[in-house]
């Protein structure tokens, strides 16, 4: 009741004409595909609503949790946050990229030794993550291993696990 | 998100025609703010202006031994380039204390001056905000401002600026270059974000017309005796409560010249001339420090939730200069303050 005293008139919805789709290019896991997106369109859900590549994760969808976390042109990004037109032409690595030739990628498989999820909804963002870290060679202790992947948030908690996942990948690579 | 038109800018000049043809467009680089914004419908541009492809991305010399930052270069590579690692550790120190390392990835040097304020009344549209809808009230005034500002409040508005990388910035005296239809001007970081007064609509004083080229650094780094000390809710990933930049010119342990920036605390990047002044020439030493904190917070205030942040500000002001004139910066990975 008080809420709706007080509440600012919002202005009238604007009526933008709808743009036509735009054509871009993105070159996912090494395969090139041809998309045609409506501006608004996320990389996060050009990846998993018109690309079918569920593994990566919509948590938050504000940048907030880290689950989304896929790499372009080898950097690690929030996907939810970027707008997939304006990677037209770049090269995304997502969590379904990673194995090689059916073996899967040391992060996966330290992962899965360490025993570094329970849920698995932040994991394919963690190890997306923590190939970009790797990638960056900034942290070297696991001091710096938790400060440099704290943009990836586990709501189990199984943080001191995926600390020691991504140290014995770092080692191996 | 509302629907709204896409386009590239092709130059610079490209980038100013088509931001002034249409004052309800809104220039894109990193996105990692207006994105989140635009989802929350506090933004809505009719067009966004990609302007990622301009050649804004290079960090270089100038003439004058300090450092011309392109606004397009991402927080991260900044954070980690060699000159700036070097010269101007105080300043890779506040941008790696900000963020994630995604978000740095992401973000711009001129879009992280441009950021937004996250206070939650500012985000949330079912809520009356002077800064999103001007004339309908501050809900933070007396509602939860835990987080919010302690200097140059008004009744307007007392939301704070988010950036740790402008704490340092204003501490280093840099100059805000900008372009609009009437050519290229200068801008000093000092008079680049505003107060609230009665328009905190407004955050700074770049024109809606005008696009941010470059960031300049003047030559003196301070890299021997800074840090940046950030005091947050949690270890990381977390905006301040209260955040200090300090860095000290020394001549044995007499003060030459000394620099004091606050995050955290007020609409900008808060410093004070007077105080560094009054600094010069004392021996750096904790009864100076604290002299300098009384002075800079005399005319501090409280609301019903963030008083803390006085004393709290106070004693961050007496530790980072402390970790200044000791030489011993503030670690952003092993959280330890010593």
């Amino acid at each position: 009741m008080h809420l709706a005293q007080t509440r600012p008139a919002q202005p009238i919805r604007q009526t933008i004409p709808a743009p036509h789709k735009i054509p871009l290019s993105l070159t996912v896991n090494g395969v090139e595909r041809k998309l045609e997106l409506a501006p608004w369109t996320t990389l996060l859900d050009a990846l998993r609503d018109h690309l079918d590549l569920t593994g990566t994760k919509k948590g938050c969808d504000h940048g907030q949790c880290g689950a989304c976390t896929v790499l372009v042109d080898g950097r690690r990004i929030n996907s939810c946050l970027t707008l997939a037109v304006m990677k037209d032409g770049a090269k995304i690595t997502t969590i379904e990229g990673l194995a090689k030739d059916g073996a899967l990628h040391p992060l996966q498989q330290a992962f899965i030794e360490h025993d570094a999820f329970q849920c698995g909804y932040c994991t394919s963002g963690q190890i997306c993550s923590a190939a970009g870290l790797i990638a960056e060679g900034k942290a070297k202790t696991p001091e710096e291993i938790r400060e440099l992947m704290s943009g990836n948030i586990c709501r189990c908690g199984a943080y001191p696990n995926i600390v020691a996942a991504i140290l014995e990948a770092m080692e191996r690579s | 998100m509302i629907n709204f038109q896409y386009s590239r800018a092709n130059n610079i000049a490209d980038a100013v025609r088509q931001i002034a043809a249409d004052p309800k467009a809104r220039f894109i680089a990193g996105g990692t703010n207006l994105i989140d914004l635009m989802k929350e419908e506090v933004e809505r541009p009719s067009r966004l202006i990609d302007i990622t492809h301009l050649p804004l991305k290079a960090v270089e010399e100038t003439a004058e031994g300090g450092l011309r930052i392109g606004a397009l270069v991402p927080n991260s590579d900044l954070a980690y380039h060699p000159l700036v690692a070097q010269r101007y550790p105080m300043l890779a120190s506040a941008i790696l204390a900000g963020a994630s390392a995604q978000l740095r990835n992401m973000a711009s040097t001129g879009g992280n001056l441009l950021q937004r304020t996250r206070c939650h009344y500012f985000y949330d549209t079912a809520t009356p905000c002077n800064k999103r809808t001007p004339g309908s009230g501050c809900s933070a005034l007396n509602g939860i401002n835990r987080m919010h500002a302690i200097l140059g409040t008004s009744d307007a508005c007392i939301a704070t600026h988010p950036s740790d990388m402008c704490v340092a910035v204003a501490a280093l005296a840099a100059t805000v270059h900008v372009t609009g239809p009437k050519g290229e001007r200068t801008i000093a970081f000092a008079d680049f974000h505003r107060l609230p007064g009665s328009t905190p609509e407004r955050d700074t004083n770049l024109g809606t017309d005008e696009i941010i080229t470059t960031i300049e650094l003047p030559g003196k780094g301070f890299a021997k005796n800074h840090t940046y000390l950030k005091i947050r809710d949690r270890l990381s990933y977390a905006f301040a409560l209260v955040s200090v930049a300090a860095a000290l010119e020394l001549d044995g342990d007499t003060i030459k010249e000394a620099r004091l920036a606050l995050g955290g605390v007020a609409h900008k990047p808060w410093r004070d001339l007077g105080v560094e002044a009054s600094l010069r020439g004392q021996t750096a030493k904790r009864e100076a420090f604290m002299h300098a904190a009384d002075a800079l917070l005399g005319g501090a205030k409280g609301h019903a939730h963030n008083a803390f942040k006085i004393d709290l500000a106070r004693r961050a002001i007496v530790r980072a200069l402390t970790q200044a004139a000791r030489g011993t910066p503030q670690s952003q990975s092993s959280k330890k303050v010593l």
